[in-house]
């Protein structure tokens, strides 16, 4: 069984459109944390027609795949997942245990690591090794970052967002072992997921946006909101946005954008009216270039990005619009 | 009748929480006395349980773990309608994670007695964690939801209800007793009433400490907790920021051509 061991290991999630990005990106990281202990990296996938996303994870740097294939496994099951991954880590005790910071992983983390009795870092922004070979678990917050260990529990488990850490290339000569995993035959049934439903969103799903405007307290009432909104438009970019102008009632819930709401990682965002409080900001994850536009040129949201725009976004935006237009044809 | 327990945290009030920058001398948090809110994702948690009440008929007990001034917290609860406060509170319990935070209020829900379901915010706008609402669950061996929008059916001991999913929602079916973690999008929290603070001015607030609880000393507090902080670092900005200069035109040609760089237009 030694072979079979590993002292990093991934959680990996198949979505309906396969393997979820954030997953090849832990595994990626894996690779790195365990060639620092000489080790192995696992993953684990649960699921139906596992075959592409188990190549994928090898490519991605893993040396063991453990696959649970079954109708049972689609979709997610949390009581069913719990017991098979409890079980799967029981057996072979790894250092380290990384999982996405996806809506399942938000709730598998936790149900795993209760059972473990081991402790769990939310939506880490880097992971580093030190010289103990303890896993540094870094979170930012009060405009610093916190260093978080789990010194003498096993595994150290950790939650990481989409887009924290980079697409690995997938090496397709890599090889790797699959070891298929036993699933139970029937469902625990004290809870049960009966259907999922994608819900048509209007406009550019946040996740997959590569510009990102988003609106706050600034925009002042569902005129300047509106605004915010035609720039999202005119730019083809997803709109999100802070709580204030979630409460204030311009916007759904499902826009906002940071701590208890979404985690995004454009390649462009714009910050529009919004002061930068580290709510909001922890939801924006490795944007390449980043705009803020605000009156009050003492909001800390200039301390956090590349351009800033002292002007009031009401009189700014809507000639922005303009300008765009013009300039688009 | 329903029992039910909603676990509540006294936040620091965020506004003022938001403006603390780690020292980058001290390497550690200015001291402040903040002034202690509920978490304001655990006032739904609250209204979840006062609905059913109002609809159904129940008990609705609160929990909440904190120093003694969060027993204005559990007071407030009592004044919005619920009928037990329940405050947590003994310094052995200070610098619990997520875990040892989760193990206490478990322990603590299971000394009450009799339970149908526990309510709690989805997350702490403090520590940003989700975590506490399914590590009750596991302990107390009981099925856990999270991130529930709306609650679909809810009679006898086998509830529907949807939850944030994926780019949607998921529909879930549980059986009773069990843990519901809640969304903002489940309802809308009522206001104190005059009324309600005068009656809850009389309620007593039931005051557990370790030994109460019956918990081991390395159970609980910091020395329960398997995380750990180590060091606080005060984070200079990456970004090198470039502010606009010039006229309202001049800015917005600006910002055209950064947009164009970056290959937006």
């Amino acid at each position: 069984m030694e072979e079979k061991r590993a002292s990093v290991v991934v959680i990996a999630e198949q979505g309906e459109d396969g393997i979820q990005p954030v997953s090849l990106q832990l595994v990626g990281k894996a690779r790195q944390l365990a060639d620092k202990l000489g080790s192995k990296v696992a993953a684990v996938v649960l699921g139906q027609k596992l075959t592409k996303a188990a190549e994928e994870l090898v490519g991605a740097g893993a040396d063991l795949v453990f696959q649970g294939d079954s109708d049972l496994l689609v979709p997610y099951q949390a009581e069913l997942y719990t017991e098979i991954i409890v079980k799967l880590m029981v057996e072979h005790c790894p250092d380290i245990l990384l999982i996405g910071s996806t809506f399942m992983g938000r709730e598998l983390a936790p149900l795993v690591a209760a059972r473990l009795e081991t402790g769990l870092t939310a939506h880490c922004i880097d992971l580093v090794m030190n010289s103990e070979g303890i896993l540094e678990q870094k979170i930012p917050a009060y405009g610093g970052m916190i260093t978080i260990v789990c010194p003498k529990k096993r595994p150290q488990m950790a939650t990481v967002a989409n887009g924290v850490f980079p697409n690995p290339v997938l090496d397709s000569a890599r090889s790797g072992e699959i070891v298929p995993i036993h699933v139970p035959k029937e469902l625990p049934l004290r809870v049960q997921t009966l259907e999922t439903v994608k819900e048509r969103s209007e406009g550019i799903s946040l996740e997959s946006a590569s510009v990102i405007v988003a609106g706050g307290a600034g925009a002042g009432d569902h005129d300047g909101w509106h605004h915010i909104a035609e720039l999202a438009e005119v730019l083809n970019a997803g709109l999100g946005a802070t709580r204030p102008a979630v409460d204030a009632g311009w916007t759904e819930l499902e826009t906002m954008i940071g701590q208890s709401g979404k985690m995004v990682s454009p390649e462009v965002y714009i910050g529009v009216g919004l002061s930068g409080e580290l709510q909001h900001m922890v939801g924006i994850i490795g944007a390449k270039v980043m705009i803020a536009i605000n009156n009050d040129a003492r909001a800390p949201v200039f301390e956090q990005v590349d351009y800033g725009v002292v002007e009031d976004c009401r009189i700014l935006v809507p000639a922005l619009v303009q300008a765009l237009r013009n300039t688009l044809g | 009748m329903l029992n039910i327990v909603v676990c509540v945290k006294a936040v620091p009030e965020q506004s003022i929480a938001n403006k603390l920058k780690i020292d980058p001398v001290t390497k550690s948090l200015p001291r402040l006395d903040i002034p202690l809110v509920m978490n304001s994702l655990d006032s739904h948690a609250l209204e979840a349980a006062l609905q059913f009440k109002r609809k159904s008929g129940a008990h609705i007990t609160i929990l909440c773990m904190g120093p003694p001034p969060a027993g204005n917290i559990v007071r407030e609860c009592l004044a919005l309608g619920a009928d037990k406060g329940i405050l947590l509170t003994d310094p052995a319990f200070a610098g619990a994670d997520a875990f040892a935070t989760a193990y206490t209020l478990a322990k603590a829900i299971e000394k009450n007695g009799p339970v149908d379901v526990v309510f709690c915010g989805m997350a702490s706008s403090d520590g940003a964690t989700e975590w506490v609402g399914p590590e009750i669950a596991t302990f107390l061996n009981m099925p856990v939801v999270t991130m529930v929008r709306e609650i679909v059916e809810d009679r006898g001991d086998e509830w529907t209800v949807k939850a944030d999913y994926q780019y949607g929602y998921r529909k879930v079916r549980l059986k009773l007793p069990a843990v519901i973690t809640v969304t903002r999008n489940l309802n809308q929290p009522k206001s104190l009433s005059f009324s309600g603070i005068l009656k809850a001015r009389s309620k007593e607030i039931t005051k557990w400490d370790r030994e109460k609880l019956d918990i081991p000393a390395e159970r609980v507090g910091l020395k329960g907790s398997p995380t750990h902080v180590t060091e606080m670092a005060h984070l200079e900005s990456r970004r090198e920021v470039e502010i606009l200069e010039g006229s309202l035109q001049e800015k917005i040609k600006r910002l055209v051509q950064i947009l164009s760089d970056a290959g937006v237009v």
